[in-house]
């Protein structure tokens, strides 16, 4: 009836192996997750960062009388297909603020045309092989070279390549951000404060608790309808508004606000309560000078989270219209804006090699600002972690 | 400032129409209100301390209300528009019809042409919505599935505390990147495999959207999964260990079995996630809608026509415009009805296993 | 099983492992050779240099105050301490001439012939049919149905379960009751046709009806296993154990005939847990 050891060794062997083949299955697949992270951030280091620099071509610009009506007159006539475009503006509106500079001439670094920029970082381009021979020649005299792209951050969206930057997104971003945080950090926090310190165990709290754990779940996208029906067609808020675009975000954020405001309340003991109760205080005063000081680590950790969350959320607010052409940066909260999702969103969209680039270049940005809130969250998380 | 906020909002869900400019100014109104109650209550006199948090119970019950209002306003909205939809067009076409061709409803719209010649029969973007789903599903459920294996059973403490937040990340990064991911590096990747093999593949195929939404809803399935899998008693891995199963076969035949409610549950979650999800398929999958098996064809879903419908120059009374809120209201039957059962399953587990933190 | 009389050891003298009196009516084969056992949990010593010798077809009961190491001791017999990282293990424990402790022992082969029950009854995520079938059929000791229902159906009534589940074969080990789940646990785990079977505390969560019922199938089970059971229940030690060890901060204090432990003990401190005066 009983079986040595050696027997039972013997038929064990094939089971081990099976058994062994789970644990690397497992472990293969958490490796391929991770090499999938690791594949996903080189691809868009790739393909971004060469957006932070540009192609800039150092010539003698000469401010002629031509040049104040047409600015491209500004260059030799060779140049003029290599030279952005922008230029035709740029030049006579700077001689217009400038008068006494007409008739100079000065030595500058200008702005190259994205087909220049998309040539010398290697990539897809439609320049001539005569153009190519030139720019190969001044580059090797120095003239051509790739410089800080300082239009990708200092200024807003533009139908040419070169001159098409993520500045106004990111003040959009910013401006529909405070929009939100005004209203679902105030609302979810006293709706938290609500369920776990006020309310009592009834059918309307069980409601309030189901619901709030079914809009979490909610896919984004009808939240935009929402917006577009209700903020949009029935109140009247500005179209494509951060306004607009905020107060639906807030919506969604609500419940990650809830959620993790709820949790950071319920981690402060009872014992603390008690003894506010014990020396008098009214419900209201225990929760104001007692418990939420003691919870606001945990409530600003899941506020900055959802928050990030809101700020790459895109779906709701194309519904809303923010998908706008903003080339200036904005100054009213009820006047169009876009937010930088919608922003790579419209990139990714044009047909031109060069946007791919900024695509990639604004997704970058993006990805640095929710890294740095997600790791600000963590910081303030392990800094006022208390152990109760 | 608080009760400012909240006076604006509510100003807004009462009066209709107001210019933005005077909510504005309302909320300032409101927030000096609420900042002299305040300042009032800061040394509060004892019968008004009452009264006050009498007050304040209301005005946190307001809040609590909001996100109610929010839930009936999204319902509200959707079936009020989708009904004016279906007075246009019948709902029975909609649900079974396999022909999704909008295109000369705006002309009926602008007086023009007859409106009738446009057809809304929704099967195909179903069709494609849960072609891609079903992709997601089938790169997220193993992975995660076993991700969270490993880190609850195989991994040691330090990994464990490494790669949990890492996989997270994955959840972190916004769709419309994913998107952007899913349409530049993934969707060429795919077409020239499939050429290797001598297959004709669209730039829009349903592959790649479906395995970068596949990335993206790991960590959701991973992440409740390894909690489920972590609160299966401990007992019951020893007594199949006792019997002398190997550690692998003790997973497989006791405690993931024992843990499969909370994993089904978690299957659920992402798959309502892959359903609703918008930015990967606009940027990734097709416009055109399309009845077909092969994922390697182009094919269009419930969101994105809701976006192509919503982001085009017609009026808003169109009825493609009022399609996007029949679209719409399915898709919140549908992944309402997915999360009520993951919630349901979820209870099922917590109460057989008496755990607490899930 | 042979080994007779144990082996002569340099450091011990037998009579260390030897029980104090000798269980006449009791059978003296080898079963698990315990020499110089030593454990430690991280920098804690839990087990300090045991010495016993666990004989076949008896019921051996291992008694003492919480914390003294009897749970630990039962879970080196058969290597349940390796889940616990820390844990760290010097001496010898040999069953079959073999060191279980050795690089070259399969720990699962070892559970194998060393079964175990458990404090709280934990039946598998199935049916009462399926959680006694699944161990035998992955060790290959049945391959047809007929063989396998069989086996169900011995192990079922060995542990005197049958008759209360023969109905309902097919409905989840968890809609039986505390102790009726407890019978299942011991089922499942004779079903696998061990040499020994450890018991942790097997009573302790169930009422004194289902502890008598488990008491009795003790004492028809050591016909053909060899039973170590860990009790804080001393009657329950001097019902069912031929011989009992008296554990004591991590050292073997006593090992004696059940009877002579329980009338007169050879140890003070034996006599003060049994009269009660710490524990």
């Amino acid at each position: 009836m009983s079986h040595s050891f050696d027997e039972i060794s013997q038929q064990l062997k094939r089971r081990h192996r099976k058994s062994a083949r789970l644990k690397w299955a497992s472990m293969g697949a958490l490796g391929l997750a991770g090499l999938f992270l690791v594949l996903f951030f080189a691809d868009m280091l790739s393909k971004g960062l060469p957006a932070f620099q540009q192609a800039y071509i150092n010539t003698e610009v000469r401010y002629t009388e031509e040049a104040s009506r047409d600015g491209r007159q500004a260059f030799d006539q060779d140049l003029i297909p290599l030279i952005s475009r922008t230029v035709v503006r740029v030049i006579p509106l700077q001689l217009r603020n400038n008068p006494e500079m007409i008739g100079t001439s000065e030595q500058r670094w200008m702005l190259a045309t994205s087909e220049v920029d998309q040539y010398l970082k290697g990539h897809r381009n439609r320049l001539s092989d005569e153009e190519k021979a030139e720019i190969d020649e001044r580059v090797a005299a120095g003239q051509v070279d790739l410089r800080f792209n300082k239009t990708f951050f200092g200024s807003g969206d533009s139908k040419i390549a070169e001159n098409a930057g993520i500045l106004s997104a990111v003040v959009g971003t910013i401006m529909t951000m405070i929009v939100t945080l005004l209203i679902s950090f105030p609302i979810g926090v006293m709706t938290a404060i609500y369920l776990e310190e006020f309310a009592p165990d009834n059918r309307f709290t069980q409601i309030i608790e189901i619901n709030i754990n079914n809009l979490a779940a909610i896919p984004s996208i009808l939240f935009g309808l929402l917006g577009l029906a209700i903020f949009i067609n029935f109140f009247g808020v500005p179209r494509s508004s951060p306004l607009a675009g905020g107060m639906t975000l807030a919506l969604m954020t609500l419940p990650v606000i809830i959620i993790a405001t709820r949790t950071a309340l319920r981690s402060v003991p009872d014992s603390i309560r008690h003894a506010a109760f014990g020396v008098g205080c009214s419900r209201w005063q225990v929760v104001r000078d007692h418990v939420l000081p003691l919870a606001m680590p945990g409530i600003m950790t899941g506020s900055i989270i959802g928050l990030a969350e809101a700020m790459g959320e895109a779906a709701p607010l194309i519904i809303v219209g923010m998908v706008a052409f903003i080339p200036d940066v904005g100054a009213s909260f009820t006047q169009a804006a876009t937010v930088m999702p919608a922003q790579i969103f419209t990139w990714s969209g044009e047909p031109e090699q060069a946007f791919v680039e900024k695509t990639a270049g604004g997704i970058l940005v993006l990805l640095s600002v929710l890294i740095s809130l997600n790791a600000f969250a963590v910081v303030l998380r392990k800094k006022f972690e208390r152990r109760w | 400032m608080l009760v400012g906020a909240l006076g604006s909002l509510l100003l807004l869900l009462l009066g209709a129409d107001i210019p933005p400019m005077y909510l504005l100014a309302a909320s300032l109104v409101v927030a000096a209100a609420g900042l002299a109650v305040g300042v009032a209550q800061v040394k509060p006199h004892f019968h008004a301390r009452q009264a006050i948090e009498r007050v304040i119970r209301w005005v946190l019950t307001g809040a609590a209300m909001i996100s109610i209002f929010t839930t009936f306003g999204i319902l509200f909205s959707i079936i009020s528009e989708a009904l004016r939809f279906f007075q246009m067009h019948s709902f029975w076409d909609f649900i079974t019809g396999t022909t999704w061709n909008p295109g000369a409803s705006f002309l009926a719209a602008a007086g023009r042409g007859d409106g009738s010649s446009a057809e809304f029969g929704s099967v195909p973007l179903f069709a494609g919505t849960f072609m891609i789903t079903a992709i997601a599903l089938l790169v997220a459920v193993p992975i995660g599935l076993l991700s969270a294996v490993y880190m609850s059973e195989y991994a040691p403490q330090r990994v464990r505390t490494i790669a949990k937040p890492v996989l997270e990340v994955l959840a972190g990064i916004p769709t419309v990147v994913y998107g952007f991911f899913a349409a530049i590096t993934v969707a060429p990747i795919i077409v020239n495999i499939a050429g290797f093999f001598g297959l004709d593949a669209s730039y829009n195929n349903a592959v790649a959207p479906g395995i970068v939404m596949g990335i993206m809803i790991i960590p959701f399935i991973s992440s409740l999964s390894d909690d489920v899998i972590n609160s299966v008693p401990d007992s019951m891995r020893q007594g199949s260990l006792a019997l002398g199963m190997t550690k692998g076969e003790t997973i497989r035949d006791v405690v993931i079995p024992a843990a499969l409610p909370g994993i089904i549950s978690a299957a659920l979650l992402g798959m309502s996630r892959a359903l609703g999800e918008t930015m990967i398929v606009v940027m990734a999958a097709g416009m055109r809608p399309n009845l077909t098996a092969n994922p390697l064809e182009d094919m269009t879903t419930v969101t994105v026509r809701i976006v192509a419908s919503l982001t085009g120059d017609q009026e808003f009374e169109s009825a493609e415009t009022l399609s996007a809120f029949a679209l719409g209201l399915v898709l919140f039957v549908v992944t309402l009805t997915l999360n009520l059962v993951s919630v349901l399953m979820i209870r099922r587990f917590r109460e057989k296993y008496r755990v607490n933190n899930l | 099983m042979n080994s007779q009389a144990p082996v002569m050891n340099q450091q011990h003298t037998p009579d260390v492992a030897q029980p104090y009196t000798r269980n006449e009516q009791a059978c003296h084969d080898l079963s698990i050779r315990v020499r110089d056992l030593n454990l430690w949990y991280g920098k804690s010593q839990a087990l300090k240099g045991l010495n016993i010798d666990l004989f076949q077809k008896n019921v051996t009961a291992l008694i003492g105050p919480s914390g003294c190491g009897k749970s630990t001791f039962l879970r080196c017999l058969n290597r349940m301490n390796d889940l616990i990282p820390s844990v760290h293990i010097e001496g010898l424990v040999e069953m079959d001439g073999q060191d279980v402790n050795a690089g070259k022992m399969d720990e699962v082969a070892l559970r194998r012939r060393v079964g175990m029950v458990f404090q709280k009854p934990d039946p598998f995520p199935n049916s009462i049919y399926e959680n006694i079938a699944y161990a035998p059929r992955m060790h290959d000791l049945v391959s047809r149905k007929a063989d396998q229902d069989e086996l169900v159906e011995k192990a079922l009534r060995d542990a005197g379960l049958w008759n209360e589940v023969k109905d309902k074969l097919q409905e989840p080990g968890t809609s039986l009751s505390g102790g009726q789940q407890q019978r299942l646990c011991i089922a499942r785990a004779i079903a696998v046709q061990p040499d020994v079977i450890l018991m942790d505390e097997p009573t302790s969560a169930l009422d004194p009806i289902s502890t008598a019922t488990i008491e009795d199938l003790m004492d028809k089970l050591k016909e053909q296993f060899t039973i170590v059971t860990v009790t804080h229940n001393m009657q329950q030690a001097a019902r069912v154990a031929d011989y009992t060890a008296f554990f004591h901060l991590g050292e073997i204090i006593e090992y004696n005939d059940t009877k002579v432990m329980f009338s007169t003990p050879a140890q003070k401190k034996t006599e003060d847990y049994i009269s009660g005066r710490y524990g």
